[in-house]
């Protein structure tokens, strides 16, 4: 009998293995257990449209109450997965409940780091991660006279330019030198930080906070001002931290399961456990193209991931060998992101940056490794293509635009 | 692209959530109703240019139409695959 397949998670990454399972043809019992009581919704929007009210929450749901029923997806929401019996193939709700599975797919996402500095539980210190977040800032946003983002990368800079577009003074407190040094080169960083200032917002860079300090408003203590460990005093009535996240991986670790950055998986996505699976932001994988293991915090990943996983348990599985992408948009100016290019040794642009129509392809020991697109969207789709194909590419090839890279990446 | 995706048509994949990024919600406008559509812009018309089935004179991506009252009745054929 097919104990069927429960899915722990209700994020994009569980939401699509759901959905998949079916397009897939798997025909047994599908729950989705999920803690959010909301119907599964992406969270792109969140730092963007939803917080300048282009989008309201009708536009963040993935699909309609009906599609579940439609689809025979159980969707159990607010409730917690607490334990996993991997000797019974039970999981334990927080509600005492027990679901059996003949496959499990952990989907469990990753939680936001917190500010581990006095004052952080001040009101008025936000996060950004859920839904019900994002409706919080967007109310405070409206009311706060000084906004302070904590973090220079993609969140926090997602939502300065939100706050600016609302007619909003910000400023963002990075403790790089650069923005976004998690994940892309000095050219980029320099394009968008002279972007930013063309913008009015205000950066602060070499930022460490050792403190934020508040006063006392009525009943409670709300922020007042942050101070950074040379001293600097930076007012705000309204702080948003985007110092990244922390892969929800302790349900595995207590079941006995490889922990590492993340739940450890192999390229077929299986951890150590042949009936369970990890995907998405919590799922520490192999990158065919590296080789070296990662965990990738992206819609494209989570929503691939799955896919891999549903075709695997629906009889045809594949070790997963997807390209990596993303975007990021801020101030209406599109960054798409190929690959991973975290270590590389040469990079070529392509184009002209003062235009601000370029890309930049990082190369490592002569192969392409990963391509940032700038207002060049059609240079980020060949890019993924030549990087799907392996196409041989030199830097000179790249940054001549008379080289068609499109008929290129078609030939492999 | 929001009302098939919210209304089950699965050949629509959507992947970038409408954000004009990844070329997956690409359909095939039915003729007369094609000069009433808001015009292709820039982002719109790069894109279509790495649709994964062949782009027509028809083609657009979906999550780039606007939908006005003007339109009832808009018929899109959706093309053999998106990715």
């Amino acid at each position: 009998m097919d104990r069927g397949v429960v899915i722990a998670g209700s994020g994009q990454a569980g939401f699509q293995a759901a959905a998949s399972l079916r397009t897939s043809g798997y025909d047994g019992p599908i729950t989705l257990v999920g803690e959010e009581i909301h119907l599964p919704y992406q969270r792109p929007p969140l730092s963007k449209g939803f917080l300048t009210g282009k989008q309201q929450a009708h536009h963040v749901t993935l699909r309609p109450a009906a599609f579940y029923a439609d689809h025979r997806i159980e969707l159990v929401a607010g409730e917690r997965i607490v334990e996993i019996d991997r000797t019974r193939d039970e999981v334990k709700l927080s509600s005492g409940a027990s679901i059996s599975y003949g496959k499990l797919i952990l989907a469990l996402g990753a939680s936001i780091r917190k500010l581990p500095v006095a004052g952080a539980e001040l009101d008025g210190v936000c996060y950004l991660r859920t839904l019900d977040d994002s409706i919080e800032i967007k109310s405070r946003l409206a009311e706060a006279s000084g906004i302070a983002v904590i973090g220079g990368g993609f969140i926090g800079l997602e939502i300065a330019s939100a706050a600016r577009a609302l007619g909003k003074s910000v400023m963002v407190l990075e403790t790089q030198p650069r923005l976004m040094a998690r994940a892309v080169s000095p050219i980029v960083s320099g394009f968008y930080e002279r972007l930013h200032r063309n913008h009015e917002v205000g950066l602060v860079f070499n930022a460490r906070v050792s403190e934020i300090s508040g006063e006392q408003i009525g009943a409670g203590r709300r922020v007042r001002e942050i101070v950074l460990s040379d001293g600097t005093r930076i007012p705000a009535d309204l702080v948003i931290a985007g110092i990244g996240v922390i892969p929800n991986s302790e349900l595995a670790r207590s079941a006995g399961l490889a922990v590492s950055n993340g739940i450890a998986v192999d390229e077929y996505l299986r951890t150590g456990d042949e009936n369970i699976y990890a995907i998405g932001d919590c799922a520490e994988h192999p990158n065919h193209l590296t080789g070296e293991r990662v965990r990738i915090e992206s819609v494209q990943n989570a929503v691939d991931q799955a896919a891999c996983v549903a075709a695997a348990i629906a009889g045809d599985a594949k070790p997963y060998r997807e390209v990596p992408w993303f975007w990021t948009d801020q101030h209406n100016v599109k960054l798409q992101m190929a690959g991973l290019c975290t270590a590389h040794d040469r990079a070529a642009v392509r184009g002209n940056v003062e235009s601000g129509k370029f890309s930049v392809f990082y190369f490592r020991d002569e192969r392409l490794v990963a391509i940032d697109s700038i207002n060049r969207p059609s240079d980020h789709m060949t890019g993924r293509r030549l990087l799907a194909g392996r196409t041989p590419l030199s830097p000179d090839q790249a940054a001549d635009e008379s080289v068609n890279l499109k008929a290129l990446a078609q030939t492999s | 692209m929001e009302g098939a995706v919210q209304n089950g048509i699965d050949g629509i994949l959507a992947e970038c959530g409408g954000s004009c990024m990844c070329a997956t919600c690409h359909v095939y406008v039915e003729e007369e109703f094609l000069a009433r559509l808001n015009p292709i812009e820039e982002a719109e018309e790069e894109m279509l240019g790495c649709t994964a089935a062949q782009r027509k004179a028809n083609s657009r991506l979906s999550c780039q139409i606007h939908v006005t009252a003007e339109l009832d009745g808009l018929v899109v054929n959706l093309p053999p695959k998106q990715k």
